[in-house]
């Protein structure tokens, strides 16, 4: 039944300069469902999610060892060029981050910037659909993109992110700079998107990430006995329902309860 | 709808093709090249025009520094003269231009009401877009005769006995330079200054005031002393400045090889021989020129690394 | 951008308060002695006198500019080269408005690009460094050259072999531009929000595509205001053509080997010589020469106050 994961991550450790930020990852990340990240801020989740696309790469002096295996393949091997990860492995924000161009232009950017041969109306059309924002941007494809609200940007982050035709899309707080309603049609939208793809949600809302995903990896911050240097770990990581149940570690737990309390 | 997934399944990580790979690294190299092509620049500057003045330099010895004889019919080439003028000129604006330019830089981020800032700053950042050639002519031509001339005779007479002052005093002179100089570099005094001033954080001016401090008190009290490294470094910039302008001060400091103690007296400046004698020099006076442009170099570029130092390290904290 | 608004205008609000209260309420009054206050007071009348002081001479010199430039710009002034002498009436500076004209837009052509791609370069590549350090520190060092030295290397590096012309005039006015773009510009570019270019990686672009149709697009309102005072402060320089392209009566085409005119040295020679007639030219192109740099700095204001995409 359990198809070839999307991801395999072994080992993972990622310092910033001299700063440890993460380290002990291991998991398995199967296609079409959604994992999220949870954990207390400062845990190294949005470290965790930029690892899956080399975002990690453009902050100087950052170093990841260990392996990320995407299709088998080391996303980290010295061939591999972190263009060509993050053209199969798209990316949302926390804010809402539209390019200042028009609607049509933002969706089009990576279709265009990757020589796209296609109709570029057509896959404008369809990636908007598929971020379920067309209907409500149709007539309007010129006007610039600063002017959605921020419910509307987000989604046309997730239009845009789509178009480029990833296989697996990361979410980092996708929701938190939106109101609730906002919310709500971000996480149906995530509901139609994982028949198709693989999401990776960070979430410091523990219903979302209850309500949402399939899986759920809860990291956790250590702290060194001076307490000089702090560094997140993976303490579990195991199916939604299990790890808001009955979760094996007493972490775990306390978090979790201690947030639904 | 679309089917990528499936396709890109089969063979997850596909390179880039032509122009999109090349693209990256060709363009990163560019950038790096440009950056680099600055300090080729300065570099080649540098060894082009000693290179130059060496011979030149080499035959006077030390008397190229420490002589006042400058006589291109014998040969004779001492710069001390000009030395002496470029920063007897730059002192002099400095003395002017520094009450004026914090006067207007406090003026302008603490006291004045909102809507006169606009207009005031617009018409001092109007004083650092007028070329030095208009100065020039403005100078020579308005301000002479209506102000510097006549200031500088009576100056002459009424504080004669004091040597820098000795007469007969002539608006031509270290004088006049240093005054049309002084109007040159109040806006890049005060502009920079209005940068550090703003630097200050309004907690401490706000913490001044509950301490029941004046305007004035809380500025000598609260940002004065924060502001003092960014100020003398936006002075040294100032001076900078004033060390190599060089057409206005052609145009107002008379042209007389000398030193003097009396301000209101003519002389040279590094900046301006080189402006009035170059066109109709040849040979080893040329080459002495440009040993006097190496000099005046050598000293803008020690008080602009000296000024940079401090405005830097205001900036960055 | 208003100068000076955004952070002094909520203090001295404050700060308008407790010295207007002062002579009220009797509170504040014995907290505040009279020789404080007269101190206070007379320092506020020495700030204000010395923005009056600095306005007078500003005043003056675009009143002279015009007043003794515009008897003698008409079109003759504008559409004729100098007359063969100081002492003749009539002619202008023609010969200066296109030697300047091509010196600048040659040196602009030159010196924008590449202080555009070292700026980059600072940006989005050196970042701390040591490099990129090294290249801010001397680009600030380098804005601080004399210009008149700029002409001295030029004439030594270039004018020696091939004579004078536009070429060396524009080489010279090109150094002095190019540190300055690349300062500028680096202000313009560090403050294009991260997020943007994290979206355009994200979407797999490289560098190249996210510099040319994210950064730049969005940072060259910026940008333009930069180049702008760039070129305004190129327009004005007068030692170092001086030194590189000398002057001449007519017009000159030819780019190199030719001794060209432009309009601050014409202005230099009016202001030297003893006839009236050449120092009213001079004046008629202070007024022309004063106008180009206006125009140049009133782009760069235009492009300026367009710039409110992160603000």
């Amino acid at each position: 039944m359990s198809e070839e994961p999307a991801f395999r991550v072994r080992d993972l450790a990622v310092s910033y300069g001299s700063q440890v930020a993460l380290k002990d990852v291991t998991l398995d990340i199967e296609p079409r469902k959604i994992i999220a990240i949870i954990g207390p801020s400062g845990c190294g989740k949005s470290t965790l999610i930029r690892c899956f696309n080399r975002m990690n790469d453009l902050i100087p002096g950052t170093r990841v060892q260990g392996q990320v295996l995407y299709h088998g393949q080391d996303i980290y091997a010295n061939d591999v060029d972190p263009v060509t990860v993050r053209r199969n492995v798209g990316m949302v924000f926390q804010r809402p981050n539209p390019f200042p161009k028009s609607i049509k232009e933002n969706v089009a950017y990576g279709a265009r910037i990757n020589g796209y041969k296609g109709n570029i109306d057509e896959l404008v059309e369809r990636s908007l659909r598929g971020a379920a924002l067309w209907d409500e941007v149709k007539d309007n494809l010129n006007r610039s993109a600063l002017a959605l609200s921020g419910g509307q940007q987000q989604r046309l982050c997730i239009a845009r992110a789509i178009a480029v035709q990833p296989d697996t899309i990361l979410m980092d707080e996708p929701a938190s700079a939106l109101d609730p309603v906002a919310t709500s049609k971000i996480e149906d939208l995530m509901q139609e998107l994982k028949e198709r793809y693989t999401i990776i949600i960070v979430t410091h809302n523990m219903q979302q990430a209850a309500r949402v995903s399939d899986k759920a990896a809860f990291l956790y911050t250590e702290v060194n006995e001076a307490g000089t240097a702090r560094w997140g770990v993976l303490v579990e990581y195991d199916d939604t329902s299990r790890i808001f149940t009955n979760p094996r570690d007493k972490r775990t737990d306390d978090y979790i309860s201690g947030r639904f309390g | 709808m679309t089917n990528a997934p499936t396709d890109t399944v089969a063979s997850p990580l596909v390179p880039r093709k032509g122009f999109s790979r090349m693209a990256d690294p060709v363009f990163a190299a560019l950038t790096g090249a440009a950056g680099i092509l600055v300090l080729i620049i300065l570099g080649y500057m540098v060894v082009v025009t000693t290179l130059t003045a060496w011979p030149a330099m080499q035959s006077q010895g030390w008397s190229f520094i420490f002589s006042t004889t400058w006589d291109p019919s014998r040969g004779q080439y001492g710069i001390l003269a000009f030395v002496y003028g470029t920063v007897l000129t730059s002192l002099i604006a400095l003395v002017i231009a520094v009450p004026f330019s914090l006067g207007i830089a406090l003026f302008l981020t603490e006291i004045a009401p909102g809507w006169i800032r606009g207009p005031v700053a617009y018409m001092v950042d109007l004083l650092a877009a007028v070329p030095s050639v208009v100065y020039g002519l403005w100078g020579v031509f308005v301000l002479l005769p209506g102000l510097l001339q006549p200031l500088a005779v009576w100056l002459s007479r009424t504080l004669g006995w004091i040597p820098i002052f000795a007469g007969p005093g002539s608006g031509l002179s270290f004088f006049g330079a240093g005054v049309v100089l002084a109007i040159m570099i109040i806006p890049i005094i005060s502009s920079l200054s209005r940068e550090v001033l703003r630097a200050v954080p309004s907690d401490e001016k706000n913490a001044a005031f509950a301490l029941g401090a004046t305007r004035w008190e809380m500025i000598t009290g609260a940002v004065l002393p924060r502001a003092k490294a960014g100020i003398i470094g936006a002075v040294m910039l100032g001076l900078g400045r004033a060390l190599g302008e060089t057409i206005a001060v052609a145009l107002l400091v008379g042209s007389r090889e000398q030193i003097t103690a009396s301000i209101l007296k003519p002389g040279y400046t590094m900046a301006s021989i080189i402006a009035n004698q170059f066109t109709e020099a040849t040979g080893d006076h040329i080459r002495a020129l440009v040993g006097v442009g190496v000099v005046l170099f050598i000293i803008t570029i020690v008080v602009n690394v000296a000024a940079r130092a401090l405005v830097w390290r205001m900036v960055e904290a | 951008m208003p100068v000076g608004m955004s952070a002094g205008t909520p203090a001295g609000a404050a700060a308008g308060a407790p010295a207007g209260a002062a002579a009220g309420n009797p509170l504040l009054m014995r907290s505040t002695s009279r020789a404080r206050v007269v101190k206070d007071v007379a320092a506020r009348v020495a700030m204000w006198l010395a923005a009056l002081i600095v306005l007078v001479p500003v005043i003056l010199i675009l009143y002279y500019v015009a007043a003794k430039g515009l008897p003698t710009m008409d079109w003759e002034f504008l559409t004729q080269p100098t007359p063969y002498s100081m002492r003749l009436r009539g002619g202008g500076f023609v010969n200066g408005l296109i030697g300047t004209l091509l010196m600048v837009v040659l040196a602009a052509v030159v010196s924008i690009p590449l202080g555009l791609l070292g700026a980059i370069y600072l940006v989005e590549y050196g970042k701390k460094g040591l490099l990129a350090q090294v290249i801010r520190f001397f680009s600030d060092v380098m804005t601080g050259v004399p210009s008149v030295f700029v002409g001295l290397f030029v004439y030594t590096a270039m004018v020696i072999p091939f004579g004078f012309g536009v070429v060396m005039g524009a080489a010279s006015l090109a150094i002095i531009m190019l540190p300055i773009v690349v300062r500028s510009s680096e202000e313009m570019l560090k403050l294009v929000p991260r997020e943007l270019k994290e979206a355009s990686y994200a979407l797999g672009a490289g560098h190249w595509h996210t510099i040319s149709r994210v950064v730049l697009p969005a940072a060259a309102p910026g940008l333009t205001t930069g180049t702008m005072l760039a070129v305004a402060r190129a327009a004005g320089e007068t030692a170092p053509l001086l030194l590189t392209a000398l002057s001449a009566q007519e017009i000159v085409t030819r780019l190199v080997g030719e001794a060209t005119a432009s309009l601050p040295v014409l202005i230099y020679y009016g202001a030297r010589n003893p006839f009236p007639a050449g120092q009213e030219r001079a004046w008629a192109g202070a007024l022309e020469l004063l106008l180009l740099v206006l125009v140049f700095t009133l782009l760069a204001r235009v492009a300026s106050s367009r710039n409110r995409l992160w603000q």
